[in-house]
């Protein structure tokens, strides 16, 4: 699979538009290294829609020079504290030789030539913002070189060769002349672009490899960032949205009256997902929503609780599911097995629980309408848009905005933040900031699915693992949905086995199978997928057959780690870093976990005391990743940082629960987040590494929860088996 | 009409004197710095300076601000120079950025109770605002490099 052949692609519907990730990476071989490609100008250049804004030097859809040496890079992703608004430019930057203090970014309209390069939409997700689009933003970068240096040559009348470009600056060494890239510019854009172009040897990065600052950081101390949140239109009004208290609800009917009579309140519309109030404001919105009187049909879910899905997850645990991942005779070496371990472990629903709740500005005008989004899925949101709207795509603007956080939360396939705004907007004809209140969040679904795993261990009589067994239940979130043709293969939802099917483990027989029941409750990607419940559980249990067999749970997974290099590069800094086996502090104990996701590999030591209450305190985690060749070392430092912080909010204490069929959290007091003063020391040790690139998002979060789990038992000799952890579960007898 | 002070300038907004200031801020006088996180006080995004305290706006009603001096993030200095803007942007603290806001109002009073805290001091002076991207091991690098940086600039 051709990544330009995939730009090329004209898209029919979502499904089409999209590209089985595992498929290109079997096929795909990313370039590097100096190199001469050749160019695929149909696909870089920019569409006359992209053309006919600027009056700059725009060689193709990524990058403007202005007259007074400005360089703008134009970025298709989404900024969401990943850091993609600074390593994007970073690596255009590279390649055009610019000076870096003269870059700045900007957010791209939705057009086909901001596409993921393996995905085929524009969109944002998946850890795969930097390797996906690292060649194409080099190629871009070396074009708008090639053409500044060609330009001074031909001012100059010299070969475009005897020229070299360096900070902004072609330079005409055998003359001594120089010309500024703001200089240039314009002559720039009257030059033909070359056949091919030359990329650099990696050993000669200037930018690439550096932790320069990100771009971002000024807006975002001193309040000027914008989000969608902030967005303000003449005419604007606020809409605050009443759901069914159930999923799978709906309002049978409502009385508006005394809403409307709240100072403020312009509108009360039915929508198919809930009863809209409108207003001058958010605070009249809110009390005009409070007055709302709705008579609500509860549907299927009525009277549900967690208490009842535990007991049916775990009965379907016990019973055979599609299968992901059969070697040898996992079932008939566990039935003869010198030594057998079984354990059932439990995860519960997650919210993202984004700092910036949702929200979106739509403005549906008879023939045209804007929406401004915190959005990971703009090319879904404009279709979406446009559907809702009565109009065709090309009417619809998306404007992107800085994201408060998305952990995942606004990548939904569904678009229902965008949808709801539109057709509020067009309702009420006006400009329409639809927000949902931080309980609106917590209980509106999109969660990380609650996951149970039964899962069994076999011994054989020199106490090495013989068999493996491992069922999984939980709900997909890929079928139906436009994903659903890509990641669900024989009954098997990728996503809810990765990390699982695929572990990196050297045991002879292995089973794994998953049951994907269906349930209302809607669920959703929760930063790192599938690998956030996974790889808990796998490396969780994985240190109990380490205790049963009396072996160092660090120096098993090195026995068994023989033909992954990379995961045992990670696992071995990590425990070098960490003082393994050193002694500790009485009551202290030290785990350790090590998981690929997203390309890229992670080990976590962590480090905890247990209080006679069961109060858990994590000293210290030790990281090590090993992601491939780095564009901003400090980036992956702060990502590994921050999923170490988020992994271990829900390590302690994330859980969405149902009673009476009703989410029973709300707000940060009952769904609460890690806090400065129990944060730990994280160290983060990166791996020199040219292998090829990963991910670094979210391959962060799934080894810390097993980490802390494996150190608990360290510390107590309680093993955790269910997440959050709670006190009860490992505090002394 | 309830007349305030925000940032050194007066303003006349015609609302509720039950509305919580952080939406006065935010939709009457367009101030957008300063968010709305939780609407409860748990999150710390939406603090503001009342005569130099830290108050979450977001339950504070605007009457308790009149006659009061208001300080948001867009009035803690015109130009990125305070020594808790200069550290944030040299540690590269934020990372989506939006509970920033909150974290440094907050952090600006405890450095004036407190111009040299420690890592205790500024636990428990800061364990009011989330930040669910994690940045609380370079939240406190930066508050102790804004303590120096503050020294610094009063020894010249």
């Amino acid at each position: 699979m051709n990544r330009n052949r995939i730009l090329e692609q004209t898209p029919h519907t979502p499904a089409d538009h999209l590209v089985s990730r595992r498929q290109f990476l079997k096929t795909g071989a990313a370039a590097s290294g100096s190199l001469v490609i050749a160019l695929h100008f149909s696909t870089m250049a920019p569409s006359d829609a992209l053309r006919a804004a600027t009056t700059e030097f725009a060689p193709n859809a990524f990058v403007r020079v202005g007259a007074d040496g400005a360089v703008t890079v134009i970025i298709g992703k989404s900024e969401m504290g990943q850091g993609v608004y600074t390593s994007l430019p970073m690596i255009l930057a590279e390649e055009l030789d610019a000076d870096w203090t003269r870059v700045r970014c900007e957010f791209a309209p939705v057009d086909p030539a901001y596409n993921h390069t393996v995905f085929g939409i524009q969109m944002t997700g998946g850890s795969t913002s930097t390797w996906s689009s690292y060649e194409q933003f080099r190629k871009a970068g070396a074009v708008a070189r090639a053409l500044l240096v060609q330009a001074a040559a031909h001012t100059w009348g010299v070969a475009a060769a005897e020229c070299r470009a360096e900070s902004s600056l072609v330079i005409h060494d055998a003359s001594g002349r120089r010309l500024s890239y703001g200089e240039l510019a314009a002559k720039a854009a009257t030059e033909n672009p070359p056949a091919q172009v030359q990329l650099k040897d990696p050993k000669d990065f200037k930018i690439i490899g550096k932790s320069l600052h990100r771009l971002d950081t000024p807006a975002k101390t001193n309040g000027s960032a914008t989000f969608s949140i902030d967005i303000n239109r003449p005419g604007m009004l606020v809409a605050v949205v009443a759901r069914p208290p159930v999923f799978g609800g709906k309002a049978k009917s409502f009385d508006a009256s005394a809403a409307k009579a709240v100072p403020g309140v312009k509108d009360v519309i039915e929508i198919p997902r809930g009863v809209a109030v409108v207003a001058d404001g958010y605070v009249a919105a809110r009390r005009g929503r409070d007055a709302l009187k709705i008579s609500w049909d509860d549907g299927p879910m009525a009277g549900y609780s967690t208490q009842k899905q535990r007991a049916e997850y775990s009965a379907l645990a016990k019973t055979p599911g599609a299968v992901a991942r059969k070697e040898g005779d996992a079932a008939g070496v566990l039935a003869a097995a010198a030594h057998k371990l079984e354990a059932e472990y439990e995860l519960p629903y997650l919210a993202h629980s984004p700092m910036e709740p949702m929200n979106c500005v739509a403005d549906v005008r008879a023939d045209s309408c804007e929406v401004w989004a915190g959005t990971q899925f703009q090319t879904f949101d404009r279709m979406t848009a446009a559907q809702a709207a009565g109009l065709k795509p090309e009417q619809v603007k998306v404007h992107t905005m800085f994201l408060g956080g998305g952990f995942g939360r606004r990548a939904v396939p569904d678009c229902h933040m965008v949808l709801e705004a539109v057709q509020v907007s067009k309702a009420v004809h006006a400009p329409v900031k639809l927000i949902w209140t931080r309980e609106d969040d917590t209980r509106g679904g999109y969660y990380r699915p609650f996951f149970y795993h039964r899962i069994a261990g076999g011994l054989d009589a020199s106490g090495n693992i013989s068999a493996w067994q491992h069922t999984l239940v939980g709900q997909s979130f890929m079928v139906g949905t436009p994903f659903e043709a890509v990641m669900v293969k024989n009954g098997v939802d990728g996503t809810s086995v990765e990390g699982a099917a695929d572990i990196p483990y050297t045991i002879p027989n292995l089973h794994v199978d998953v049951h994907n029941p269906k349930l209302e409750v809607p669920t959703l990607w929760w930063r790192s997928v599938g690998h956030s419940h996974t790889a808990f559980v796998v490396e969780s249990f994985l240190d109990e057959m380490a205790h049963a067999a009396g072996k160092d749970p660090y120096e098993l997974r090195r026995t068994l780690l023989g033909k992954s290099p990379r995961h045992l590069r990670v696992l071995e800094l990590a425990a070098e870093r960490a003082g393994w086996g050193r002694p500790l502090p009485a009551g202290h104990g030290r785990g350790i976990a090590v998981h690929d996701s997203f390309e890229s590999f992670v080990a976590h030591v962590a480090e905890v005391s247990v209080s006679p209450k069961g109060e858990v305190r994590v000293h210290r985690i030790v990281c090590a990743v090993d992601c491939g060749p780095v564009v901003n070392p400090d980036t992956v430092r702060a990502q590994l940082e921050g999923a170490a912080v988020f992994a271990l909010s829900a390590a302690l204490y994330g859980e969405i629960t149902l009673e009476d069929g009703r989410v029973q959290q709300s707000n940060f007091n009952d769904y609460p987040m890690l806090r400065i003063h129990e944060c730990p020391e994280i160290e983060v040790h990166i791996v020199p590494s040219t292998d090829k690139q990963g991910g670094i998002g979210e391959p962060g979060v799934p080894t810390v929860a097993p980490a802390v789990g494996n150190a608990i038992f360290a510390a107590t000799g309680k093993r955790v088996r269910r997440l959050p952890i709670r006190p009860e579960d490992v505090r002394g007898a | 009409m309830i007349t305030l002070t925000v940032n050194g300038k007066r303003a006349q907004v015609d609302v509720d004197p039950a509305t919580p200031l952080l939406w006065v801020l935010r939709e009457t006088l367009q101030l957008t710095g300063t968010k709305y996180g939780c609407g409860m006080a748990l999150c710390g995004a939406c603090t503001v300076h009342l005569d130099g305290e830290a108050v979450r706006s977001c339950v504070t009603p605007v009457s308790r601000a009149v006659g009061r001096k208001i300080t948001t993030i867009e009035g803690l200095s015109p130009d990125l120079s305070h020594p808790l803007q200069r550290a944030w942007i040299e540690v590269d603290v934020p990372q989506c950025g939006y509970c920033q806001s909150g974290q440094i109002m907050a952090a600006a009073v405890l450095l004036r109770e407190n111009p040299n805290p420690t890592d205790e001091d500024i636990n428990v002076g800061m364990a009011g605002n989330i930040c669910r991207c994690g940045t609380y091991p370079r939240i406190r690098r930066a508050i102790h490099r804004a303590a120096t940086l503050a020294a610094e600039g009063k020894s010249r």
